[in-house]
């Protein structure tokens, strides 16, 4: 959660407890809901007809401070309580140690509201489920630096993942990457074809290294570029979800989809034309410089950005520095979609594209 | 125009990758030189490299399993391309338990070198990584321009001490100056000097050898009617000596240099199926 947001909301649910952040362009939301039995107490507190379960956050560096050390606290910590206390403005953090060793933190919280993007798996047109170390194996071939990644399917039913290379990058200059995953090794694909979307890939590693460590299977739930992707965990005590806003795609419409798919075959079918020969002949020929023709561009996936509604624009602009490691330009990835303050329960359906209520919080 | 090269053998494919990270350490961009029986890693001496070069040649048949290659024209048989061995590397890093190691010149958007990785996986089909690595192609005009340098008039040539030795005590210098004194003398012996406004540093190296040269017209003359004590200087850039002894992975079978005063240092690295010359021009 710290690799997406500097701050921790904690929510408590009859279901459980959910702790989420948000990144500053409000384009990655995780949430990672304990259900009761993780815990060995869970009093949610109770909520009255007119107020709701009371909701907080807290500086991620604090919280994380309480839990610096881990392989010391296993060692060491028998019990750890935590405890909100509405009226002193304060979540307590007691770690219970040994040799009647009590360690108790009081950390100063602001109330917020809800924090919750909106998004549906259901209404996802396309879905994958592998194994986490699968995903970690595909990703590594990816330079620690990149910024963005698109996923992909191709023919023959396999996926494919390729760093992207920005519009404004000298395409002669960049070295792409392309990684194709045999449908079989997927515990359950069902993707639309030629589907294909971008996303943030610094976002996706932090999921990804805590699906190994836990060695749960990962699924990708995704639609068309520009609607959120959303990977998910699930486990008996534990369901987790990073939702991530997608690249949008203008020029999808006026390209078709087989374009896409037959300029990246599989290398091994490597009958394709070298056309070197014209290549060299048009060099020679040119007068002086220090090269031939100009190499033709790589063919663009996306293209412009999506127009921004003048609303979000503007929240963009207010957003100011949107240099946070990892967050995608906020200008060019569409804000997620947060949903109306007091929506009870889960997620509902997404409404419409061109509304972006921002959670409320503080800004008032 | 055509070139395609597959390595099948992971230790080929190893050793070729750490030669590859060698030459990524020394050189930002730089030339492949491709021909029937050999590839040359080329960097010449523009002022943009700082003045220093590299020659590095390797026969193909000590790694690769498949080569096939066709120059510009049946008289210039060869392929000159400029690209950026770091990307190279990168595309290689990943690819030490593949099962197959594919290279490839393409142009279908702009000349590349396309490195298809063909990896294990528990599913029926393997998977396949491929790396599409923009290359510039170097017109047959320009061929001239990277021809092999040949090796200075020399006053003193002698073995390099024990490389990883000599790679700590620069390192350690590095952070005081950014000059570097190396000198040697016919008796085997050689120093490596620095001098700051606070301190000079010398490491003294002795019992090293000095490497027989073949007097081919006189000119590397024996060491009779030399002064074997007689030193002979030059100061370099350290950072490019640096770059030079910690981009050796693996310890050369021989490692010299050849000093010619106050003008350039010529070091030559030999591995069994690689050869390594760097030329480190002289600061004034």
């Amino acid at each position: 959660l710290s690799r997406i947001g500097d701050e921790l909301y904690l929510e408590p649910t009859e279901s459980g407890l959910s702790l989420r952040a948000v990144n500053s362009s409000r384009s990655a939301f995780a949430s990672f809901l304990f259900a009761p039995l993780f815990f060995q107490l869970y009093e949610p507190g109770s909520a009255g007809p007119d107020t709701e379960l009371f909701r907080c956050k807290v500086h991620m560096k604090s919280f994380l401070g309480v839990f610096r050390s881990l392989p010391s606290l296993e060692k060491s910590v028998g019990k750890c309580l935590i405890l909100l206390k509405p009226r002193a403005s304060r979540l307590v953090l007691q770690l219970h140690c040994k040799h009647g060793v009590t360690k108790t933190h009081n950390l100063a919280f602001q109330e917020c509201e809800r924090l919750q993007a909106v998004f549906d798996t259901q209404r996802c047109a396309s879905r994958l489920c592998a194994p986490a170390r699968v995903l970690a194996e595909a990703v590594v071939h990816f330079p620690p630096t990149l910024a963005e990644v698109t996923l992909g399917t191709g023919p023959g039913g396999k996926i494919s993942l390729r760093n992207y290379v920005e519009d404004e990058a000298e395409p002669s200059k960049t070295m792409v990457t392309e990684l194709w995953l045999a449908e079989d090794e997927f515990q359950s694909a069902a993707v639309a074809p030629g589907s294909h979307i971008t996303f943030c890939l610094k976002e996706f590693r932090g999921l990804l290294s805590f699906a190994e460590a836990s060695n749960l299977p990962l699924t990708i739930h995704f639609d068309e570029p520009g609607r959120p992707v959303v990977f998910t965990l699930d486990d008996t005590v534990l369901e987790v979800h990073l939702v991530l806003a997608t690249l949008s795609d203008l020029k999808s419409n006026s390209r078709s989809p087989s374009t896409n798919g037959v300029s990246h075959l599989p290398a091994p079918s490597d009958d394709f034309a070298d056309d070197l020969e014209s290549y060299m002949a048009a060099m020679e020929t040119s007068e002086g410089g220090s090269g031939g023709p100009p190499s033709p561009t790589f063919p663009l996936r996306t293209s412009r950005p999506a127009e921004s509604d003048p609303e979000e624009e503007e929240e963009e602009e207010e957003e100011g520095e949107g240099a946070v490691p990892g967050t995608p330009p906020h200008k060019k990835f569409r804000s997620l979609f947060f949903g109306s303050v007091m929506t009870p329960g889960r997620p509902g359906p997404a409404t419409t594209q061109e509304v972006l209520a921002e959670d409320s919080d503080g800004e008032c | 125009m055509r070139f395609r090269a597959k390595i099948v053998d992971l230790a080929c494919l190893n050793h070729f990758s750490r030669i590859i990270n060698t030459i990524a350490r020394l050189a930002k961009t730089c030339i492949l030189r491709l021909t029937v029986c050999k590839l040359y890693f080329i960097l010449s001496d523009k002022v943009a490299n700082g003045g220093a070069s590299m020659w590095c040649e390797l026969s193909q048949g000590n790694f690769f399993d498949e080569f096939q290659m066709e120059g510009v024209a049946a008289e210039h048989n060869e392929i000159y391309l400029e690209l950026v061995p770091e990307n190279l590397s990168r595309a290689l890093k990943t690819a030490q338990s593949a099962k197959a190691v594919k290279i490839k010149l393409t142009n279908k958007h702009c000349p590349c070198l396309r490195v298809a990785v063909e990896l294990p996986s528990l599913s029926s089909s393997s998977r396949i990584v491929t790396h599409d690595i923009p290359v510039g192609v170097i017109p047959r005009r320009m061929w001239n321009d990277f021809r092999e340098p040949s090796v200075p008039d020399f006053d003193v040539s002698i073995y390099l001490p024990v490389l990883k030795t000599m790679k700590s005590v620069v390192e350690r210098m590095k952070n005081l100056s950014n000059f570097i004194v190396i000198e040697a003398n016919l008796s085997g012996e050689m120093n490596l000097k620095i001098e700051t406004d606070l301190v000079c540093v010398t490491t003294h190296f002795k019992d090293l050898g000095n490497p027989p040269w073949a007097s081919e017209d006189g000119c590397q003359s024996s060491a009779q009617g030399r002064d074997l004590e007689s030193m002979a200087e030059a100061c370099i850039d350290i950072k490019k000596l640096q770059q030079l002894l910690a981009g050796q992975q693996v310890n050369p079978t021989k490692a010299l240099c050849n000093i010619a005063r106050k003008r350039i240092v010529h070091f030559i690295l030999l591995h069994e199926e690689v050869s390594l010359q760097y030329f480190i021009p002289a600061i004034a």
